[in-house]
């Protein structure tokens, strides 16, 4: 299974983990990708706000490298994803579009190279069964919440995953052996790039859905998008300011499926989180030192 | 010879005030086969029809066109009026210069002018080829049959039996009595569904001219208006109608279980069960998905049989078989009502996860004294009493992208309805409706939806909800009033969903059987939205209740009774006048290729054999024949026909090629 891949900026930057784990998980499953040479910015949260044809003409360039090598593209960003398929579907669809983004980039690109969101290649390419046949340290006993935002399902027309109730990232979790609670806040926004330029309304956007978590008595929420995973595992400290203490961390998808494909913490990038994941890692010792005894306390009586 | 009349009215200014008639009569004077040419002001009024008389006794006319209105608003008049001054009604022609002209080129007067004079011409040309045409005679079977026991088809059968025709009432479910028998209050009067329906259920089984015919499928329609062949299937019942007294000893001990479909799978039934207590017939089916020996026997073998073991009078017997009998009828109501609009597309109110989230269906049942709960209003889930209730209106009404484009009229006023209720049993619980619009016409009902919220103390929300979500025992509801410009949280403890009415989901299927028109969402076509209301394009079948479009009661009841007289005109005759503008097959040019056969939307063809004599021999083949009865002259067949040997009559090929000329020596 080969994909180009763009890992975009935020995966160089706040989100090097889920470049890591990105990387070495889709190595483990038999995924190869290749990193599309000599990438730039999709402009995603900045570029549509200035212009139209901006936004559209930055991933159109990155999507015209991969279409030349006849790749579609692996995206683990959800906000890159969004951008990436905005101008795929609109160049796919209108040959007035497809001529002025050509001119702007100076390369055709026919939008015949699909811009795929990484989570989906891994539950609908490549499937969960596959993934859980890799499982080496199942994460049983784990209470997780799965967490989309509003990029991989919004608008509808982008969305790789049913819009009021997206699953991928539940199944792949269930496959992985973890226990996925149930909460109304799958797809809601955590306040994006609003936690920079209108602190209060993006803080308060955070706190509700860390709120939301601890009432589903969750050990962690999963992601797959670095904009929220830096905004709920960053941002913790500031709510902290203003006497909202939380300590729930917050994991990529490709973290998860890493710890439960065996690899080390560090590889994975774990270890770089804001919020500590030792509670987590704990429970998941506990866990297995617990149906150990178990096993063993079975067979004694045997 | 033809002598043709030509006619050209003013309509008042309608046509005058763009088109200048005068001269459209003056250009057409010398028009081959025109005999007299005039124009007035109102050609429809009686002077205008006595100067067309007069003409045609004056200048001894043996064809008449008169250039006015669309044919579907005076063809009929004018057929009459040519009649009268002792013309054959077919050697008439209509040219339509106000919908086809005048109305639609206001202010262009110059060419309007110029296309009035074309669309005259044509129907000159047309009208010196037509041929003396006669109207045709078919009995007529004095027996109607309503499809669908619900209150439409009820109130139409009896209001046909009371004016003493024989009707029957066919009814796919067990009981007849429909939707309102679900149903615990109707609006705006609050009084018990039940009670004002089960004396009419009653009254219809024990009507002399009226024959129930429950548990059976309609099968096949044949025939055409006033000889309608209809096949029904009777489904297997396992219970023997002539025995069984209806006592009811043999549900007591039914071990099988199945979702109570009346009760809306709110609670379970027995195998062998009758829908609801007040079910007529009174006797019981046995669903056989459910019932232990039917699924045991799949299986190769045969246990249970406890009902049998019961039953007195010997009534059961597993060994029924459906059965298909054919009955006549000289006309048929559809009365096939509607089903509610499924609300588990929608992820914002929980892909139907939620067992809190109920439809108004659902909440129906939980009201009624004899539903699940006793009457109780209590959440499915735990069967606590809701102290917050949440309502949603157009959950699937008027929302083309994902549920239906139209407004099914009946869910403002059942919501008005259901919160009132809320707050009389329950009189501490809060209820709040979130609505897109109030839509309220109709006798008494704006009155009841302002008691609703003043008297009643319901709270109306301008706004649509985004999103319902399970937070631990309480369901939380986000919307926007959009009044205020705000966005709103409430926490409910049960949300009611005013889903939308949907046609009954085999009304598609139905329709073709019968043969009638429906439309993108599934309800049956009236012939004519204003003047046809209850009519359908295939003669002698008529629309009463909710299968035409969503419907409340009192209108379902009412169409019901213009069915039923419509039906009763039918039924008064002893023959049937025939239009004779049907196809005709010329035998000489037909192949026997057979195409028009599937081609014809009313089943009119038939392939038939026939003998000639060719060089000397006798041989057979076979042509298309065409029953005059069926054919509606829609010349589906005549297009079909390779060789040209379907023609309809009064528009045949001659006649339209003649128009073409007409038309094209003026562009030439």
């Amino acid at each position: 299974m080969d994909y180009a891949y763009f890992p975009g900026c935020s995966l160089e930057s706040t989100g090097i983990e889920f470049h890591m784990s990105a990387k070495a998980v889709t190595k483990a499953l038999g995924i190869n990708l290749i990193e599309i040479p000599d990438w730039n910015c999709c402009g995603a949260s900045s570029a549509h706000t200035r212009g139209h044809w901006i936004s559209l003409a930055l991933p159109a360039r990155n999507m015209a490298i991969a279409e030349a090598a006849k790749l579609d593209v692996a995206i683990p960003c959800a906000a890159c994803y969004a951008r990436s398929k905005q101008v795929e579907v609109e160049v796919s669809q209108s040959a007035e579009t497809r001529a002025k983004i050509e001119e702007i980039i100076g390369r055709p690109y026919k939008g015949e190279s699909k811009a795929r969101n990484l989570t989906d290649i891994l539950y609908r390419d490549l499937g969960v069964d596959k993934i859980a046949a890799k499982v080496v340290r199942p994460l049983d006993g784990l209470n997780v919440l799965t967490y989309y935002g509003c990029l991989m399902t919004r608008p509808p027309e982008l969305a790789c995953d049913d819009v009021e109730d997206p699953v991928s990232l539940d199944e792949i979790m269930k496959a992985l052996g973890a226990n996925v609670l149930q909460w109304g806040f799958k797809t809601e926004c955590c306040g994006g790039s609003l936690t920079a330029c209108r602190p209060k309304v993006g803080l308060d956007m955070t706190q509700k859905i860390l709120d939301a978590a601890i009432k589903a008595g969750a050990d962690c929420i999963v992601t797959a998008c670095p904009m929220c995973h830096s905004n709920l595992d960053m941002r913790q400290a500031q709510l902290a300011k203003h006497d909202h203490n939380y300590h729930m961390p917050v994991f990529f998808i490709t973290e998860m499926i890493g710890l439960a494909l065996g690899m080390k913490q560090k590889d994975l990038g774990v270890d770089r989180h804001f919020i500590a994941t030792e509670e987590v890692m704990c429970k998941l010792e506990e866990y297995e030192q617990e149906q150990i005894q178990k096993m063993m306390n079975e067979g004694g009586e045997a | 010879m033809e002598r043709v009349g030509v006619f050209i009215c003013h309509c008042g200014s309608n046509i005058g005030a763009v088109v200048d008639c005068a001269r459209v009569a003056e250009s057409v004077k010398d028009y081959p086969g025109v005999a007299f040419s005039t124009d007035y002001k109102y050609m429809c009024s009686e002077p205008g029809q006595e100067m067309i008389q007069n003409a045609i006794r004056e200048h001894n006319l043996n064809r008449v066109v008169v250039a006015s209105c669309s044919p579907r608003m005076h063809e009929k008049t004018f057929r009459a009026c040519v009649a009268k001054a002792g013309l054959n009604e077919y050697m008439f022609e209509m040219a339509n210069i106000r919908e086809h002209c005048s109305w639609v080129h206001a202010g262009r007067n110059e060419e309007a002018t110029e296309k009035a004079i074309d669309l005259v011409k044509m129907a000159i040309s047309k009208v010196c080829n037509n041929e003396v045409l006669m109207k045709g005679h078919a009995p007529v079977t004095k027996r109607a049959l309503v499809v669908g026991g619900g209150i439409a088809g009820i109130q139409c059968a009896l209001d046909i039996a009371n004016n003493g025709y024989q009707v029957d009432i066919l009814e796919r479910t067990p009981s007849i009595g429909g939707k309102m028998s679900q149903i615990d209050k109707t609006f705006p009067t609050i009084d018990c569904s039940a009670c004002i329906l089960t004396p009419k259920m009653v009254e219809a089984s024990s009507h002399p001219n009226i024959k129930l015919i429950t548990f059976a499928e309609l099968e096949k329609v044949d025939g055409y208006v006033g000889n309608f062949e209809v096949t029904i299937r009777s489904k297997a019942r396992s219970v023997d109608m002539s025995k069984c007294t209806g006592c009811g000893t043999c549900m007591t001990k039914c071990p099988g279980k199945a979702d109570d479909e009346f009760n809306m799978n709110l609670r379970k039934r027995t195998a062998i069960y009758t829908p609801f207590p007040q079910a007529i017939p009174n006797k019981p089916v046995i669903d056989r998905e459910s019932c232990l020996k039917f699924k045991s026997r799949k299986e190769g073998k045969d246990v249970c049989g406890v009902c049998a073991k019961l039953c007195p009078a010997g009534a059961i017997d597993y060994e029924q078989q459906d059965e298909l009998f054919t009955e006549r009828y000289g006309a048929i109501v559809m009365a096939t009502g509607y089903e509610q609009f499924d609300h588990s597309i929608y992820g914002e109110y929980g892909y139907g996860k939620y067992p809190d989230v109920i439809s108004g269906l659902h909440f129906e049942r939980l009201v009624n004294a004899s539903g699940p709960t006793q009457g109780h209003i209590v959440r499915p889930s735990d069967h606590k009493e809701p102290k917050t209730v949440v309502m949603v209106k157009c959950v699937g009404s008027r929302d083309p992208e994902h549920g239906k484009s139209y407004c099914s009229r009946t869910c403002c006023m059942y919501t008005a309805k259901q919160a009132t209720m809320i707050r009389d049993h329950c009189p501490d619980t809060k209820v709040y409706v979130f609505y897109m619009d109030v839509r309220t016409p109709g006798k008494l009902y704006d009155e009841f939806y302002n008691r609703t919220r003043e008297e009643y103390g319901v709270e109306y929300i301008r706004g649509r909800v985004s999103k319902i979500y399970q937070d631990g025992e309480t369901l939380r509801v986000k919307g926007e009033d959009t009044l205020l410009g705000r966005q709103i949280e409430i926490d409910a403890d049960m949300v009611i969903l005013a889903n939308a009415m949907i046609p009954n989901p085999d009304s598609e299927r139905m329709a073709q059987i019968v043969g009638i028109g429906y439309d993108k969402d599934g309800w049956f076509t009236e012939s004519h939205p204003k003047l046809g209301p209850v009519e359908t394009h295939t003669a002698g079948v008529f629309l009463a209740g909710a299968c035409q479009g969503p419907k409340d009661i009192p209108d379902s009841v009412a169409q019901a009774g213009a069915a039923a007289v419509k039906v009763c005109a039918l039924l008064s005759k002893d023959q049937l006048e025939t239009e004779p503008t049907v196809s005709k097959v010329d035998n000489k040019l037909c192949s026997g290729c057979g195409l028009c056969v599937p081609v014809c939307p009313y089943k009119a063809i038939s392939l038939e054999t026939i003998q000639e004599r060719v060089a000397g021999k006798t041989i057979e083949r076979q042509v298309a024949n065409i029953n005059g009865s069926l054919c509606q002259g829609c010349g589906a067949c005549t297009v079909t026909c390779r060789s040209g040997a379907a023609n309809l009559k009064h528009f045949t090929n001659a006649q339209i090629l003649a128009e073409v000329d007409a038309l094209c020596q003026t562009i030439l």
